[in-house]
């Protein structure tokens, strides 16, 4: 981006992207209701904290989060070895039935599976609530884990596990001795999109959570739904602060891998 | 001579979908020999090696390892270790834990597994490189690796699959001398797989020499080279010329019109036979002194001969002289009759013959359907009455590599494809039967292609209904 | 690793969680409260078919604008460095991992009644109500997808190497003739991906519209109001869409792979 005119028209893009942010943030500091500036205050971040509902629904967005995530990516890294061995036809049917919770509109999973606990509901008697979002989290959460192991397990030289079996592997040890250690990458990345995607997931949640549970994603929607909240402003403003985090270490650990690939 | 056998295939049979990989192979290993499986790509020697190390199983036949039937055990509970094509080093551990892991998993103290690992560092010529990554090594380097891990384990048989394919060719030599000191230094009974000739003669006890999911022949280096079994291990084996010839009786042969001696007996009459003559076993005399004259087309120096192409009654040979002839000059050439190696055809028949039913006929168009393997071929310019049995004899000529789609048979296998001296003899294999080619083209041997046929070059004979024919 | 069985679990949790909740959105589709076969959701559906395809002429327009803006900056950020790749890259991500519901919310904040850009317009006299309509929820679309289009469009154009645009330049080409016959067609995969992944979620996407586009439902916004009390009109609507969508990104499959095997 040499030229002056790609600069602008990356800095009129990054404005697009960022200065709704940075105004939603700015007002997190507003002592006042509206739009107009009443002066510097940090009342909404203690209100934020002093909420017990935000709070509740902030452990239990966590704990649904790590649940679904780490049981996904059990069950879908022992899926796509699995799938990994079937052949041709079989294999192009169930990936493409696995890939239906991603390219099907999320709205239409959140309702089926509301169809589908509903009449389980009233079957055997329960109601929707922590279990049926943490099973309908782990359903979207799996396909991604798949997509992300199965480029690795495509890409590993498959006589390695063999060299181990060779050199006095039992199936079982040489998997966990050899192919593991090659797949984490693709584990460890499916791991972090579907703990970061059932931490933000909305619409299935709201479909599957019944009345009662609550996760921070709702309570947001509950917060802004057509009305002017500063809490959410501030909570808005701790989330980016934690995402940016993130975001940075995870390029700063990648920067210094390909570093090491290179040296 | 009185060896242990250590490994032995019998009967062995595999296939995958509806390729035959190997063919009912039976071989014995012997204790600390080594021993080379050679042949072109998709000839079933990696399938074979696999089969010994376990990690297939073969369809039928059964796999004895000193005398005991090892069918069903897992690799891991065979004292076998393989030296993969790729190396297979885990990329996730160093030098010395990849030498390291095979005896780690049987329980030995540490003292016990740094000494083995340190005397094989030594013996692959790696000390000092413990430490190091496997990505940060050479190839060369990863090559040792993978062997050193392979015999630290301290197998009774060690399964090497092309271990050098990926080095370059100085490296390669190198690599051949030590493998087969370290061979001979260990006492371990090598299998190894090439595609490399040259590697196979330089390194083995004994070469088997294999082809379409069969053993063509065993034997050593020097049997395979001197007496080859048959025209396809002369062609794969060092450079020949390999002529049609036809044997008048014991010790008499017939080549472009000549008659020469030679020492084979046991043929009948007058039955056609492959004749293989080495280049280097072709003198060049004065063109008065000798029945086989030609005319010398091209030279090239090879470095310690010159390789010389003489055309001769329509003929190319190859001649490998220390002296250089003129291009252009006409010279006369003789072989000792020892140097004259007689072999039974591949391809036991002269021509195709068909055996087929007429399906359909058309006397307006003048065709005729048959089919041959199902497929339904329609031959124009014949008419037959429907029903009729046809026995159709399809001189070589009369088959063609097809483009694709347009084939009579779709999938034919090219089993062999060897020069005569005016045009390639192709030996293909369909679904059902053999076909003997004659093509201007060269081909690639292993591969799958569709043929059609011309029949304005057949005769066709009619084979009379019911019992007349029969009895005579 | 050989072993088909590690992807049983899976293979029983598809059945379970994606194909019985559509089998039942189906059979709901299809059925009415007492349980009998009929085509009538589908009348009732029709009620819906307006606001369908200003569903889609919605998502259309938000994906055309998308294009229109990434496609050039992808190519600028395609240009630089690699680092200096991964770090505006990882910039545009930030805004896409922020919880969606804040991200809209906040554009109701600039957007709404007595807010910083009406006031700011009202200033220089211009009187107009710049939330509760269409082009308020197609900017808050643009915004929500703008990312989904950035990634694909540069991940394809980062592997178009830079000598192949000197090749063609050193054989005689203008800047437009490269553009038109190197990078171009070269770009299409990334093209026909960043349309899927804006188009599907944009068409079925709900509360957008509820935030933004004041009275203009969008589709999804229909499928969640109706579900609260018919689940079998609701289904039908569902069903459809999931249909078209369906539809769709096999179209844009067929397209994708037409366009590939010519380049």
């Amino acid at each position: 981006m040499k030229k002056f005119s790609h600069k602008l028209y990356f800095g009129f893009i990054m404005a697009f992207l960022y200065l709704p942010l940075i105004y939603l943030i700015a007002y997190s500091f507003n002592d006042g209701k509206t739009s107009v500036w009443k002066g510097f205050t940090l009342k909404w971040y203690v209100a934020l904290f002093q909420d017990s509902q935000i709070m509740q629904s902030l452990y239990n967005t966590l704990l649904v989060a790590v649940l679904a995530s780490l049981i996904a990516t059990v069950l879908g890294t022992l899926a796509a070895i699995g799938i990994y061995n079937f052949k041709g036809g079989y294999r192009t049917i169930i990936q493409n039935v696995s890939n239906i919770p991603i390219i099907n509109p999320e709205i239409v999973t959140g309702v089926s599976l509301m169809l589908l606990f509903t009449m389980a509901g009233t079957m055997l008697g329960f109601e929707m609530g922590f279990v049926t979002v943490l099973l309908a989290h782990i359903g979207f959460c799996t396909p991604y884990v798949i997509l992300n192991v199965t480029p690795r397990l495509k890409r590993m030289d498959s006589s390695i596990y063999e060299a181990a079996l060779d050199l006095g592997c039992s199936p079982v040890k040489a998997f966990f001795k050899v192919v593991l250690p090659e797949i984490m990458p693709g584990i460890f990345s499916g791991l972090l999109i579907s703990f970061t995607y059932s931490l933000d997931d909305f619409v299935i949640t709201y479909f599957t959570r019944g009345s009662k549970f609550q996760t921070l994603p709702i309570q947001i929607y509950t917060m802004t739904h057509q009305r002017i909240n500063p809490k959410a402003n501030a909570l808005s403003a701790i989330l980016f602060v934690v995402i940016l985090l993130i975001l940075v270490l995870i390029n700063v650990r990648s920067d210094k891998e390909a570093k090491k690939t290179h040296a | 001579m009185d060896k242990k056998v250590i490994v032995s295939l019998r009967d062995i049979f595999f296939d995958y979908g509806n390729e035959v990989i190997l063919n009912g192979i039976n071989l014995d290993i012997y204790d600390k020999e080594f021993i080379t499986l050679l042949g072109p790509s998709g000839c079933g020697k990696t399938t074979t090696l696999r089969i010994i190390g376990g990690f297939i199983d073969p369809k039928s036949g059964d796999v004895f390892f000193e005398e005991e039937r090892i069918n069903d055990l897992p690799p891991y509970k065979r004292n076998v270790n393989t030296v993969f094509q790729k190396y297979a080093l885990f990329p996730h551990l160093n030098v010395y834990d990849n030498i390291a892991f095979g005896l780690r998993l049987k329980k030995m103290t540490k003292a016990e597994i740094e000494n083995k690992v340190k005397h094989m560092l030594a013996i692959v010529d790696l000390k000092g490189y413990e430490k190091r990554k496997i990505n940060n090594l050479s190839g060369g380097q990863q090559q040792r690796v993978a062997i050193a891990r392979a015999l630290v384990c301290d197998p009774d048989v060690v399964l090497l699959d092309e271990p050098l394919g990926a080095l370059d060719l100085k490296l390669r030599k190198d690599m051949q001398i030590e493998l087969k000191k370290i061979q001979q230094k260990t006492k371990k009974t090598f299998v190894y797989v090439t595609h490399d000739q040259e590697e196979a003669l330089t390194m083995s006890d004994r070469v088997v020499v294999m082809n379409n999911g069969a053993i063509a022949q065993i034997g050593t280096p020097a049997d395979i080279y001197n007496e080859p079994a048959n025209a396809f291990v002369a062609d794969f084996i060092g450079e020949a010329n390999i002529l049609n010839g036809i044997m008048l009786e014991d010790c008499r042969v017939n080549i472009l019109g000549h008659e020469l001696k030679c020492v084979d007996k046991g043929f009948p009459k007058n039955s056609p036979v492959d004749v293989v003559i080495r280049p280097e076993d072709i003198e060049v005399v004065s063109p008065d002194d000798s029945v086989l004259v030609g005319t010398v087309e091209d030279t090239i120096f090879k470095g310690v001969h010159y390789e010389m192409s003489v055309k001769c009654n329509k003929c190319q040979w190859i001649i490998h002289s220390t002296v250089a002839q003129k291009v252009g000059s006409t010279i006369g050439m003789t072989v000792d009759p020892y140097n004259i190696h007689i072999m039974p055809k591949m391809f036991l028949l002269p021509n195709n013959e068909i055996f087929t039913t007429v399906l359909y006929s058309d006397e307006e168009a003048n065709t005729i359907t048959v089919t041959i393997e199902d497929n339904e071929i329609e031959i124009p310019e014949r008419y037959f009455e429907e029903g009729t049995k046809l026995h159709i004899i399809l001189p070589p000529t009369g088959l063609h590599i097809a483009g694709d789609g347009v084939g009579d048979l779709d999938e034919v296998y090219i089993e062999s494809v060897i020069w005569k001296g005016e045009h390639n003899e192709i030996i293909l294999e369909s679904d059902e039967r053999k076909w003997l080619m004659q093509s201007d083209q060269d081909e690639q041997v292993a591969t799958y292609v569709p043929i059609s046929f011309d029949f304005s070059k057949a005769t066709f004979n009619v084979i009379e209904e019911e019992g007349e024919a029969d009895e005579d | 690793m050989k072993t088909k069985k590690t992807a049983y679990p899976y293979l029983l949790w598809m059945l379970l969680f994606t194909i019985v909740p559509i089998g039942m959105v189906i059979y709901y589709a299809f059925t009415d409260e007492s349980g009998n076969f009929t085509f009538e959701m589908f009348v009732n559906a029709s009620d819906y078919s307006q606001v369908f395809l200003y569903s889609l002429w919605i998502a259309l327009i938000s994906t055309f604008i998308c294009l229109v803006l990434a496609y050039p900056l992808s190519f600028m950020i395609s240009r630089c460095e690699e680092h200096k790749q991964s770090m505006i890259i990882m910039f545009i991500m930030v805004p896409m991992w922020m919880n969606f519901l804040l991200r809209i919310y906040a554009w109701v904040l600039i957007l709404q009644n007595y807010g910083p850009l009406d006031t700011m317009l009202n200033f220089f006299g211009i009187d107009i109500t710049l939330i509760g309509n269409s082009g308020a929820t197609i900017l808050g679309m643009v915004y929500e997808f703008l990312p989904f289009m950035i990634l694909p469009l540069h991940t394809v154009m980062s592997k178009i190497d830079n000598s192949l645009i000197e090749a063609a330049q050193d054989l005689g080409a203008s800047r437009f003739y490269v553009f038109k016959n190197v990078i171009f067609p070269l770009s299409v995969p990334g093209i026909i991906s960043g349309i899927t992944m804006v188009f599907v979620p944009t068409a079925s996407t709900f509360l957008v519209a509820q935030y933004l586009g004041g009275t203009q439902f969008m589709i999804g916004d229909v499928i969640e109001r109706v579900f609260q009390s018919d689940h079998h009109t609701g289904s039908a609507i569902a069903l459809v869409l999931m249909v078209v969508i369906l539809g769709f990104l096999v179209f844009m499959n067929r397209f994708g792979d037409e366009e590939a095997t010519i380049v």
